[in-house]
């Protein structure tokens, strides 16, 4: 395994920070991962990762299971402060901000990072709308009409909106399971964020249902940082402009989507993506 | 592991086979009859409780439920029941409205706190419940009773009993508040406990959602644990009703110990009597002659009915919820 | 798009700057919530150094042993009422535990019907009947045929408190106990009665007997069950047809006089009661640190190489 046999001190001389890319345009990082270490009870499932997000792209997480890649994504938006034992060191920047400065409470900036989960996680005792607005009422957004609007249009970037339009006050886990994914999506964008999480949100999700999830991340690229976690490589194809492959912690190789597969630099990366090993 | 040849193992199982052993049979049959003991037992004792309390069936009929004298006295004798169900739901009520609001609290601090601190002090809680009925009731009568006549009652007396009713009467000690706040104390390791594996059963999923979008602890239980725990919530208070509905000798010991018409509740700081208190009272000094000892098997009778129904009803709502975490949710 | 972002900034106005105050009402929930559990405890405290505190000074050997003087005398002692406690919990035990146990094993090893549903029910409400109501039934079919209080009634009322619990400890002990215990049984040609005595349950002992401990420590404080089975008295154990004294009787009985010599009496019995009881609880926590690295644990080890 070539892997990073020296770990370099500052962010410009890491390899594989920031995605190689032909453009010399100046580009913008929304998010910043900046050598993150998670460990758990003195092992280490995440080892001083360092990736840069560039804004309005879809960047795929790849790697055998437990490579840490879900790990690696719940730091984004420190919903390791949950897990017990879990150490987490290293920066994530939004904008310029450290999510994990002592200063600075993570509630004030959480509402930034919308997350969707592996399997669907609707709020069951409430009906569409009110999951919808779950996190604007938590943000004091008390207005109706306001309410209704935010909740149309999150979830109509959710592909949802045709299929329940007429019937919001159902509750949400009639919904199938597509339907509840996709519900999970417009929980997540109501609160306007900047950067969606997506755990493997297809992977519980029959063919129709996952190809509709991947619609809707194309079309919301337009307007969001999204980092997606998958198992699927294809998937990653399908819709990431950049991926990162992890293998046992390390971040192995992070480039342009089509260039890693077709041309990977690392040995390891090669064996996976030809799929030696899964 | 066993390696066993095939042949060994045909002739173990026809050996197996010839002897449905006599001492199995005699084992499944003395597991079964020791199973069934509890069966015969309910039987036998509703079976007790109905037919030595018919006497005063026979006598009032139902309106014994209904009545309020408690008269022992030859030729005039005369028992009704009523004062006492009041005081058992008036206790067990105001037991409630203190002890439930305080195990779920404790609940959610010891679901949430990290173990090292968490378990420990749910350790103390539950080693509420080790202690004796008896103690709560010395230490309510000799220690818990004076402090809380002269610093609560009393000046919640001078202060409000002109105005309010419940406040009128003569704080002693003895009376329907501090037996009921006894009661709350003794309730709180149950309903803690039970509320406790309510709220542990909420998915980690749930939690995550509601963290994500920015929630608070104290909103991520709004969000996302009251409104699934509910219902077993719900089911842990009832458990803690019908323990306080079955307690005797805490009560026994504070609550005065009024009869009759004296014993309705009027007042929290008026003294009064509950079903189990009354029959610790009077049971051995009932004259078997009289209808007194049937009257008080009665007042028995109506008391385990109510904690039946009670504790059924919880336990239908606790286990419910329990399966429902077992269950998906989700399809 | 800009008209977009410009929809997304607008709507990020609305937030109202609300999670300086949001996080001090979740930091105000967190104080309150702690204080339930310090108002829990205090009691737990108060009580315990009340006991111990009062208690202490009347105990004495004389305290210990003697009969009660005449009431308000301050003198004599709990001598009888220490040893009908013990009497009538090792009788209880003696009636109740093996009705639990085999009932236990009976939904355990033969549960799988509808018979044990009904009958694990039955178990579960009776498990929530009044104390006093037990003391009734116990008074009705022994001590009113008998014609006179018993000590017998008394320790049957105890049981019927016992045996519910040690069937529900019981049963969830031996259900722990894997399958692949009793299958390495049957093969070996053993019969079912031999698989659960001899390998099952020394698997599941340590649960059994915390279960067995823990309901011998509750009724050990049971009051309201004894008051018209065993009455109580003034004199030790004399024979199982007359009326035994009991620690929790006693107490309550000197808490009723209205004298301080009484009083003093009633803590040192309730001192007493309570060493009992933490006895058997911590001797309990005791047994279980000991369960994988004591005597006990490494028998049940063995037993379990020996199978394999």
């Amino acid at each position: 395994m070539t892997a990073l046999t020296t770990k370099p001190t500052s962010m410009e001389a890491h390899p594989f920070a920031s995605p190689e890319h032909s453009s010399t345009v100046d580009t913008k990082y929304k998010m910043i991962a900046e050598n993150v270490t998670v460990s758990y009870g003195g092992i280490d499932a995440v080892k001083n990762v360092t990736m840069k997000f560039k804004e309005k792209s879809v960047t795929a997480l790849i790697g055998p299971s437990g490579c840490g890649k879900t790990t690696f994504l719940r730091c984004l938006n420190r919903m390791h402060d949950m897990t017990k034992n879990a150490k987490v060191t290293g920066k994530v920047m939004i904008d310029d901000i450290d999510l994990y400065s002592k200063e600075i409470d993570p509630i004030y900036h959480r509402r930034k990072v919308g997350m969707v989960f592996q399997k669907p996680n609707p709020f069951p005792t409430m009906s569409i709308y009110d999951n919808v607005t779950a996190g604007l009422r938590l943000n004091g957004v008390r207005d109706k009409k306001i309410l209704d609007e935010i909740v149309e249009d999150s979830l109509k970037m959710a592909y949802l909106w045709d299929e329940v339009k007429n019937d919001l006050k159902k509750s949400a886990i009639e919904l199938s399971g597509g339907q509840q994914q996709r519900l999970c999506i417009a929980r997540a964008l109501a609160i306007q964020p900047e950067v969606l999480l997506m755990d493997e949100p297809a992977s519980a999700l029959d063919p129709i249902a996952t190809q509709k999830i991947e619609e809707t991340i194309i079309e919301l690229k337009n307007d969001y940082t999204i980092i997606i976690v998958t198992h699927n490589m294809q998937q990653a194809i399908r819709v990431s402009d950049y991926t990162g492959f992890m293998y046992l912690g390390d971040l192995i190789e992070f480039r342009e989507t089509k260039k890693l597969f077709t041309d990977p630099k690392d040995e390891l990366t090669a064996k996976y993506v030809q799929g030696h090993f899964g | 592991m066993l390696f066993l040849h095939q042949k060994t193992v045909d002739k173990v199982n026809l050996n197996l086979k010839k002897r449905r052993v006599i001492s199995d049979k005699v084992f499944k049959i003395g597991a079964t009859v020791a199973g069934t003991y509890v069966l015969v037992i309910v039987v036998l004792m509703a079976f007790q409780l109905v037919s030595e309390s018919y006497p005063i069936w026979e006598e009032e009929g139902l309106s014994f439920i209904t009545k309020t004298d408690w008269n022992a006295v030859e030729d005039r004798e005369s028992f009704g029941a009523l004062p006492y169900i009041l005081g058992t739901l008036t206790t067990s009520a105001i037991a409630m409205m203190i002890g439930v609001p305080l195990s779920i609290g404790i609940a959610m601090f010891i679901s949430d706190a990290p173990s090292k601190i968490g378990a420990p002090l749910g350790f103390l809680v539950e080693l509420l419940a080790a202690v004796p009925s008896v103690i709560y009731g010395l230490w309510g009568l000799f220690v818990f009773r004076v402090y809380f006549r002269d610093w609560i009652e009393t000046p919640l007396h001078n202060a409000f009993g002109d105005n309010v009713w419940l406040f009128s009467g003569n704080p002693y000690g003895l009376d329907i508040l501090t037996a009921s706040v006894i009661l709350a104390i003794m309730i709180i390791p149950t309903v803690s406990a039970v509320s406790r594996e309510i709220m542990k059963a909420v998915p980690q999923q749930q939690k995550e959602a509601a963290y994500m979008l920015g929630a608070t602890k104290w909103e991520m239980f709004k969000l996302a644990i009251f409104p699934y725990s509910k219902t077993g919530l719900i089911g842990a208070s009832i458990l803690g009703l019908g323990r306080a509905v079955g307690e005797t000798m805490a009560v026994t010991m504070l609550i005065g110990n009024a009869t009759g018409i004296g014993a309705i509740p009027s007042s929290l700081f008026g003294p009064s009597q509950t079903m189990s208190s009354i029959i610790a009272n009077e049971f051995v000094e009932a004259s078997p002659a009289s209808i007194h000892m049937p009257a008080l098997i009665g007042v028995g009778l109506i008391l385990l009915l109510i904690a039946i129904v009670i504790n059924v009803v919880a336990h239908l709502l606790v286990t419910r919820m329990l399966k429902i975490k077992e269950g998906a949710i989700n399809n | 798009m800009n008209s977009i972002q410009d929809k997304r900034q607008e709507y990020r106005s609305l937030f109202k700057q609300n999670v300086a105050k949001r996080l001090l009402v979740d930091k105000a929930v967190g104080i309150i919530v702690f204080s339930c559990v310090i108002i829990a405890i205090i009691p737990l405290g108060s009580i315990l150094v009340e006991v111990f505190k009062n208690g202490l000074t009347a105990i004495s050997i004389e305290f210990l042993t003697e009969t009660p003087g005449s009431a308000g005398s301050g003198e004599g002692g709990i001598g009888p009422a220490i040893q009908g406690t013990l009497i009538v919990i090792g009788l209880s035990s003696m009636i109740g535990v093996p009705i639990g146990v085999m009932s236990g094993i009976f939904l355990s090893e033969y549960g799988d019907n509808v018979l044990a549903r009904f009958i694990r029910f039955f178990n579960d409400v009776f498990m929530e009947f009044p104390s006093i109501i037990l003391g009734i039934f116990a008074f009705l079919v022994i001590v009113l045929v008998l014609g006179h209080f018993s000590v017998w009634a008394g320790a049957f009322a105890l049981s019927l408190i016992m045996f519910p619990i040690v069937a529900r400890t019981t049963e969830e002990s031996l259900k722990m106990v894997p399958m692949t215990y009793r299958e390495a049984g049957t093969a070996l040609g053993l019969k079912k009665w031999v698989i659960t005595f001899r390998i099952v349950i020394s698997a599941a002992k340590s649960g059994m007997v915390t279960g067995i401990l823990l309901s011998v420590s509750r009724i050990g404080g049971e009051t309201a069950p004894l008051i018209m089975t065993i009455l109580g008295s003034s004199q030790f154990f004399s024979s199982m047809d007359t009326p035994m004294d009991a620690l929790p009787l006693r107490i309550w009985r000197l808490s009723l006089l209205p004298y301080d010599s009484a009083q003093l009496q009633g803590w040192g019995a309730a001192l007493v009661l309570i060493m009992i009881i933490l006895g058997i609880n911590l001797g309990i926590k005791y047994y279980f640190m000991n369960k994988k690295n004591g005597f006990f644990g490494q028998l049940i080890k063995q037993r379990r190489n020996d199978i394999k």
